[in-house]
This record gives C-alpha cells, sequence and structure tokens, in this order.
C-alpha cells in the first residue's frame, strides 16, 4: 500500500519527532506508559485519546479538500451527533443511540454535497451555512441545557479499552483502515483525485464528478457525526455550546500540515492523521510544560508556519539549488 | 521601409543573449534585429528558445549574458514593467488582463483620469472608445472585458501596449484562438502600427500567417540562432527545414485518394439533432473507418457540434442511434458508455489533470467506463501506460511523470491514450493540432489516418483547412451555427470549402460571444 504511505511524508515524520522530543524535555516522563485496571496510561496515550475527535474529522476533510472544497460544519455537525446521542442514551439501546448519532451525520453531510454539487454553490459558503446553523440546531436538541447521561454503553465508548487500547483511539485506527481500504481499494482515490485535479476534464473524461462530490461531503458528515459522540461518550454529556468549537480549523489545519493542498488533488489519508497527532502532541506538551494554555495558540502557529515552509515549492526550489552547489562544490 | 542600407541604428538590437536554467542551456548567444516599422516573424519548434529570448529581453528573467540595446541605448529592465518604461511591450498568448474588469478599466489600469482624487468614468470611457475606435473597433467599453471574445481582449491589449508609448510590440502566438475573419482585424491593425514606425516581432506556429503578414523571419531552433532572412526570399520548404533541421517530407502529400469508397458501417447517427441557440439541428452519420472533418469559422458551430456528439452538452431534439439502436446520450458519461471519446480544443482546462501522472491521465477514462467498483490494478494500469506511451512515442517515456510537465503535443498524445484505452468506437477531436510543434503535428495526422484505418470512426475539427482536405473522407461546413454543406470525395478541396464558407457574404462581427 504504497499509497497509504507516500515518501512525501517525511517532513510531518520529523516534525513530530521534534515536537515529542521537545516534549520530553519539558516533561521527563512524557514517554513512561503503565498498565492499570487493563488499561494504558500516559502522556503518550493521552496524546493519542485526545488527538482522536481532530484525528477522525481529518479524515473526512482531507477528502472534501481533496475535492477543492472545504466543510466548515464538522465543529456544528459534531455538536449536533453529540447532543443526540446524549439525549437519547439513557432511553434506547446503544444500536438506536449510534445510528441516530451518525444518521443525523450522514443528513448533514447530504445537505452539504446537495449545496456543492448539484447547486454548485462555493464550499465555504455552503458549509458556512450549517456551521451557523448546526450549533443552533443542537442546542434546540439540548433546549439550551448541558445534556448529561450515564449509559454505561455509551461511557465505554469514550472511556473504555480494547486489550490496553482506549475505544476512541481503536475507532480512529479502524476507521483509518475503513477509509483507507475503502478509498484506495476502489478507484475511489484516483477518481477523486482526478475531479480536485480538474472537475471540467474529469467531467469530460466520463468521471461522475458530482456523485464524488457529494460522496466526500456526506463521508465527512459521518466521521464528524462519530467524533461528535466520542467527544460527548467522554465527557459524559453533550454541550451544545462547547463540543467540537473551532474543530474544523483544526481539522483543516491537519489536513494542510498532512501535505493536501487546498486547490485539490493529492491527499494522503495517513499524513491528515498524521497532521491531528502532531497538532495534539504540541497542546498536550504545552499543558504539561505548566505555561499558561494561552501560549498554545502561538506556539500552534508557529509549528504551522515552520511545517508549511517545509512543503513551499519556492522554498524547496531554494533548498534544491542549495543542495546542488553543495553537490558541484563536493 | 526595408531598406538593409538604413544608417540609424535599428530599433531594437538584441546581441550574443544566452540563459540557463540549470544545466540546461535554454539560449545561447542569441542577436536579433528588429528595425522600425517592420514585422518580424519569430519562429521555431517548441522549445526552441522563442519565450525564453522573449523572457530574457523584457526582463521577465535576468539573462546570463548578451546586450539588449533600444534605438542603440542599452538597456537592462529587470521587470515586464521596466521593459515597458523602456518601450518594450508583450502580448501574451493568454492575455494578461482583468477579465472582470471593464474594457475601459483594463485600457488605463494604473493611470485612470482622475479629478479630486475621483475616477471620471464618463471621460475614461469617451476614451476608450476613441481609441479602440482608431482600431476599428466598435464596442461597449463599459462591458466586462470577459465578455468580449479573445480577439476583442487581444486588441485591448495591444490598444494598452501602444497606448503606453511602446516603439517594440511582441506578440506572442496571437492568432492561436482567432478565427480567420478575425486574424485579418488583427493583421489590419499590426500593419498600420508597422506604418507609424513600431516594431512588431510576431510568433507564430502558422506559417500561412507569417508568409502574409511579416516582413522578415528570424529561426531558432534549440537556443540557437539558425538565420534570419527576408520573408519573400525564403522558400517555405526551406523554413521548414530550417527550424526542424531535417528533411521533412511535405505533411500534405495527396490525400490518400485510393482509399476506396466501399459501403461502410454506420457507427453512430444523429437525426435532427441540436439545440436551442447553441447549434441548429443537423443529420450527421458517422461510419467505421471514416474521418468526418468539421469546417468553419470560430464560432461557427463546430465546437458545439463535437459537444453534442459526445455528450457533452444534452440537446433539447432529435434521436442518436448507436449502431442503429436508439439511446440516452446526456452526459459525458453516457457518451464514454456508448464507446464515444472527446479530445477537447482547450488541453489545459478541459483535457489534462496536470498535477496527476501520465499513467493516471490515461487510465482515467477507462476508470471512469468501468466504474468504482472494478479498480485497474496498479500492474494493469502500469502496462496501459507502457503500451501507449510506446505506441504514441509519448516523450519523455516515463509514465510517472506529471502529465503538465509535459510539452502540448505530447499532452495531446496523452489524451489521444486515454481514449484510445477504453477502445471507443468513435472519437472526437477538437483542434488536435493546434499549438503543437511542426514534427508532432504530422505525426498526430498520421495517428488520425492510422486509426481510421482501423475501424475507428472519426470527428475531426480544425481551422487549418490543407489539413482538414488531407485526411477527410467527408467534410461538413458550418456557418452561423448551422451545418450549411457537405463534402465528399473529389469535392473536398480548399477552395471549393472556402466557398462554403463564404457563401453567404458572413459578416462576423467582432461582437461580445460568451
Amino acid at each position: 500500500m504504497t499509497a497509504l504511505l507516500p515518501r512525501r511524508g517525511l517532513a510531518q515524520i520529523l516534525a513530530l519527532i521534534v515536537i515529542l522530543a521537545v516534549d520530553r524535555v519539558v516533561s521527563p516522563q512524557f514517554f513512561d506508559l503503565r498498565l492499570q485496571d487493563g488499561r494504558l496510561f500516559g502522556s503518550l496515550i493521552d496524546v493519542l485519546n485526545r488527538g482522536t475527535p481532530v484525528a477522525l474529522l481529518s479524515l473526512g476533510m482531507v477528502l472534501v479538500i481533496a475535492t477543492r472544497g472545504i466543510d466548515l460544519s464538522v465543529g456544528a455537525i459534531m455538536a449536533i451527533s453529540g447532543a443526540i446521542a446524549a439525549s437519547l442514551a439513557d432511553s434506547h439501546s446503544m444500536a438506536v443511540v449510534l445510528a441516530a448519532a451518525l444518521g443525523a451525520g450522514l443528513v448533514c453531510g447530504l445537505w452539504n454535497g446537495f449545496l456543492v454539487s448539484v447547486l454548485g454553490m462555493q464550499p465555504i459558503v455552503a458549509t458556512l451555512i450549517l456551521m451557523v446553523a448546526g450549533r443552533g440546531i443542537a442546542q434546540l436538541i439540548t433546549e439550551g441545557r448541558i445534556v448529561t447521561f450515564s449509559s454505561p454503553d455509551l461511557v465505554w465508548l469514550g472511556n473504555g479499552s480494547i486489550l490496553g487500547v482506549p475505544v476512541p483511539v481503536a475507532i480512529a485506527l479502524g476507521m483509518l483502515v475503513l477509509t483507507g481500504a475503502v478509498v484506495r481499494g476502489s478507484a475511489l482515490g484516483l477518481l477523486i483525485e482526478a475531479t480536485g485535479g480538474n472537475a471540467r476534464a474529469s467531467e469530460l473524461a466520463g468521471v461522475g464528478t458530482r456523485a464524488m462530490i457529494l460522496a466526500v461531503y456526506v463521508w465527512c458528515g459521518i466521521c464528524a457525526a462519530l467524533a461528535g459522540v466520542i467527544a460527548a461518550a467522554d465527557i459524559m454529556g453533550a454541550d451544545a455550546n462547547n463540543a467540537g468549537l473551532w474543530l474544523e480549523l483544526d481539522a483543516i489545519l491537519a489536513v494542510v500540515i498532512g501535505g493536501t493542498s487546498l486547490f485539490g488533488g493529492r491527499f494522503s489519508l495517513v499524513l491528515a492523521v498524521l497532521g491531528a497527532l502532531i497538532i495534539q502532541t504540541m497542546n498536550t506538551g504545552i499543558l504539561l510544560s505548566g505555561y499558561p494554555p494561552e501560549f498554545n495558540l502561538l506556539v500552534k502557529a508557529v509549528v504551522v508556519l515552520a511545517v508549511l515552509l517545509l512543503q513551499s515549492p519556492k522554498l524547496s526550489g531554494v533548498a534544491n539549488v542549495a543542495t546542488r552547489l553543495r553537490r558541484t562544490k563536493a | 521601409m526595408e531598406n538593409s542600407l538604413d544608417p540609424a541604428p535599428p530599433l531594437l538590437d538584441v546581441r550574443g543573449i544566452s540563459k540557463s536554467f540549470g544545466a540546461v542551456r535554454a539560449l545561447q548567444e542569441v542577436d536579433f534585429t528588429l528595425r522600425a516599422g517592420e514585422i518580424h516573424a519569430l519562429l521555431g519548434e517548441n522549445g526552441a528558445g522563442k519565450s525564453t529570448l522573449i523572457k530574457a529581453v523584457t526582463g521577465v528573467f535576468p539573462r546570463d549574458a548578451g546586450i539588449v540595446r533600444i534605438g542603440g541605448e542599452e538597456v537592462t529592465p529587470r521587470s515586464a514593467k521596466a521593459a515597458l518604461q523602456a518601450g518594450i511591450a508583450t502580448v501574451y498568448q493568454e492575455v494578461n488582463l482583468l477579465p472582470n474588469l471593464s474594457v475601459a478599466q483594463n485600457l488605463f489600469l494604473d493611470r485612470q483620469p482622475m479629478r479630486f482624487g475621483v475616477v471620471r468614468e464618463g471621460e475614461m470611457r469617451r476614451r476608450a472608445t476613441a481609441q479602440l475606435a482608431g482600431f476599428g473597433l466598435d464596442i461597449d467599453v463599459a462591458a466586462p472585458l470577459g465578455s468580449y471574445s479573445v480577439a476583442v481582449q487581444h486588441v485591448t491589449a495591444i490598444a494598452r501596449a501602444v497606448d503606453l508609448s511602446a516603439r517594440v510590440l511582441i506578440l506572442d502566438e496571437p492568432t492561436a484562438s482567432l478565427d480567420r475573419h478575425e486574424v485579418e482585424i488583427l493583421f489590419k491593425i499590426m500593419r498600420q502600427l508597422a506604418k507609424r514606425g513600431i516594431g512588431i516581432v510576431f510568433v507564430s506556429h502558422f506559417l500561412d500567417q507569417v508568409y502574409e503578414i511579416s516582413d522578415r523571419i528570424t529561426v531558432l531552433r534549440n537556443g540557437r540562432l539558425v538565420g534570419e532572412r527576408e520573408t519573400a526570399s525564403l522558400p517555405r520548404l526551406e523554413l521548414i527545414r530550417m527550424m526542424l533541421g531535417r528533411e521533412l517530407a511535405e505533411t500534405t502529400s495527396a490525400r490518400a485518394a485510393t482509399r476506396e469508397h466501399q459501403a461502410r458501417e454506420v457507427c453512430a447517427s444523429f437525426e435532427n439533432y441540436g439545440k436551442a441557440g447553441y447549434v441548429a439541428p443537423f443529420n450527421l452519420e458517422l461510419r467505421h473507418g471514416e474521418v468526418v472533418g468539421l469546417a468553419g469559422l470560430l464560432g461557427s458551430g463546430r465546437t458545439e457540434t463535437a459537444r453534442l456528439v459526445f455528450g457533452a452538452e444534452r440537446a433539447d431534439g432529435g434521436q442518436v442511434k448507436v449502431e442503429g439502436a436508439p439511446v440516452r446520450l446526456q452526459s459525458p458519461r453516457d457518451g464514454v458508455r456508448h464507446g464515444f471519446g472527446y479530445c477537447p480544443e482547450e488541453r489545459k482546462t478541459d483535457g489534462i489533470v496536470a498535477e496527476l501522472t501520465v499513467r493516471e491521465n490515461i487510465v482515467l477514462a477507462l476508470q471512469a467506463k468501468r466504474g468504482l467498483y472494478l479498480p485497474l490494478s496498479r500492474r494493469e494500469q502500469d502496462e496501459i501506460a507502457r503500451r501507449y506511451v510506446r505506441m504514441l512515442d509519448i516523450r519523455p517515456p516515463d509514465p510517472e511523470r506529471p502529465v503538465g510537465l509535459l510539452s502540448g503535443g505530447n499532452q495531446q498524445k496523452v489524451l489521444l491514450a486515454r481514449w484510445l484505452a477504453t477502445s471507443p468506437r468513435l472519437l472526437v477531436l477538437d483542434e488536435p493540432t493546434r499549438g503543437i510543434d511542426v514534427g508532432a503535428h504530422a505525426e498526430i495526422i498520421r495517428l488520425i489516418r492510422e486509426l481510421c484505418d482501423d475501424g475507428l470512426a472519426l470527428l475531426v475539427i480544425s481551422s487549418e483547412l490543407d489539413e482538414i482536405v488531407t485526411y477527410s473522407d467527408r467534410v461538413i461546413v458550418l456557418r452561423d451555427r448551422a451545418h450549411v454543406e457537405e463534402l465528399a470525395g473529389e469535392a473536398i478541396d480548399v477552395g471549393n470549402i472556402l466557398a462554403a464558407i463564404a457563401a453567404d457574404s458572413v459578416t462576423v462581427a467582432l461582437e461580445a460571444h460568451t
């Protein structure tokens, strides 16, 4: 599966290693792991666990961005699905709860996809509609309160563990494998990249570009809904005001750090998830370092700038020249 | 005007200009002389160094060596803007103006007439109208530039350049997307400007036009100067030899007149097929092993016919039959399903996916035809790509290279390969040789013939009548968005086609067409 792990991931892997090293310096116990009640604990596990929602969002977002789109509504979809899951958790079976929450995500995705692919709206505006309206819908579902629940099944989804691995992490990993299998196992990957690279040409080559676009928004909606359920399960309640707030921006950031261009075309699922992990590793490191969390935003900005500079074609042009000079001297 | 004993220094004098990109020597000690009041054609195959020369002279990028003098005075512009101030204006094939602004705003961009810090719209429009009238253009200058044809956009760009007191005007492929009538208007303007003492550098692939308009010709090949000659004393064959550096069998060798006119099977037929405001309803039968040429001026409905035939545009009436059976043809997907293929005129915007590799571009239509659930394995993809790279001699022969890095001719071959891989029954080719250098040109024409001999039905659009005459079994002539004449067999020649096009003394005004 070379398509899942392209050679171009070097910048991201280096960035992650550097940030991990910095984390190790500010917090000497960073790499410690211990097993307690059949579940692994430690900062690294914490990074994975906390990073799950953004990782899930980025799995959908990377496909949307590959078609030259963007989905600003994923944070709001998280709030909606979280609110639905929390409201139903104590009165319905787990299957119903999940079906309702993920179904809501699917409907949201269909709506976005309809606006973009059928009506031809610009993605940023089309999804802005649901970004604004979605949070209102979530608040209507929770009637403005923070809805708590105690359903052990749902709680397990956010806090349980499978073979020592936290359930959210296992779910995110499962979704990565599933998405990869669907996208690269079928022709979807090529057709999405073609659609994003040149929609008109792809259409004329017989690619069903509208169906492609609809599909990626639907998948993005489902991923966001799953992230919302996990976020709600984690805190055993749904807060329509704050669930998933601003996470659409982290998801976009993760995708961009993962090297997928906002102009569409080539994408990498693994690198997008890696991007999400880079963001979370930074967040956790700053928390552990004892600096006020306000620094988080600044440090994040600097790291993002660094990763993007590494990918910038102009800069790589300079780097190439430098390499060539060095070679000619040698 | 063309007196070589002219004692005055030449208007533009370029001596020993060189430019390298890394290890590639794009220009090697090239000289170029432009006299005041002359139209000087700059010719060469793709990659000969024409664009590099223009860009090195106008300071788009710095030159490695060489001197540029204007009117005897040495200049070293560091940007296109500085070049303009020195008196050299360049109008590129893709007009570098702002399509969303009005024509007047484009003309006066950066130097609008102002009063009390406010742009005087009325004054600007009046001056713009007057200025364009001088070029024989009577249009609404308040309309956005993008709403006008490419020809109008070109004239606007030229008007702007001339008004900025350019003495040297460089026109890079100005006629590539103009029809015959528009070309004539452009040529008239060029002659007018030359008469006023402006020196014009004319870059073009169209040799007919070069012979029609230019006074002298400079030929480049592989970044070197091959020669500078008076147009009148340079036979065409000699010119082609200079450009190619080799003997070229006349590409327009008599067409295979011996081709038997046996009854060929109908591949696809269109009855009363058309779309209101697009193309008038037409009847068209396309047969296996037959090339049908579509001739007509730009905007006469050629591309529109092609798009209807392929399914890129929906007809609002009529019937389509494929191999005798009525079918639905509502989208490109339908077309692909029926075994149709379409190489559009605009390769970059409608054809290739620049970022994807040659391999991915070649398998795209086949994959779309097979559907999502029958993905071609990487091995199958490699095999298909390798087969067509070899068969069509795509260069460089690297299937993993992004197709955007290939030359125009090779991109065209990749598009052909994309459709051939789907084993089509009908191929629609819209201007398959446009913007392609002479060598690849002949090759594409040879391919068209071979495909036809293999039993494919072909519908080919071309502005080059010589070309159409060479390979067509039948020629359909279009005028004003309707099919007006069909020529077959002996009746196919350039004269007859021109007569059919001109039958109604068409007045193709240079008006807005979207």
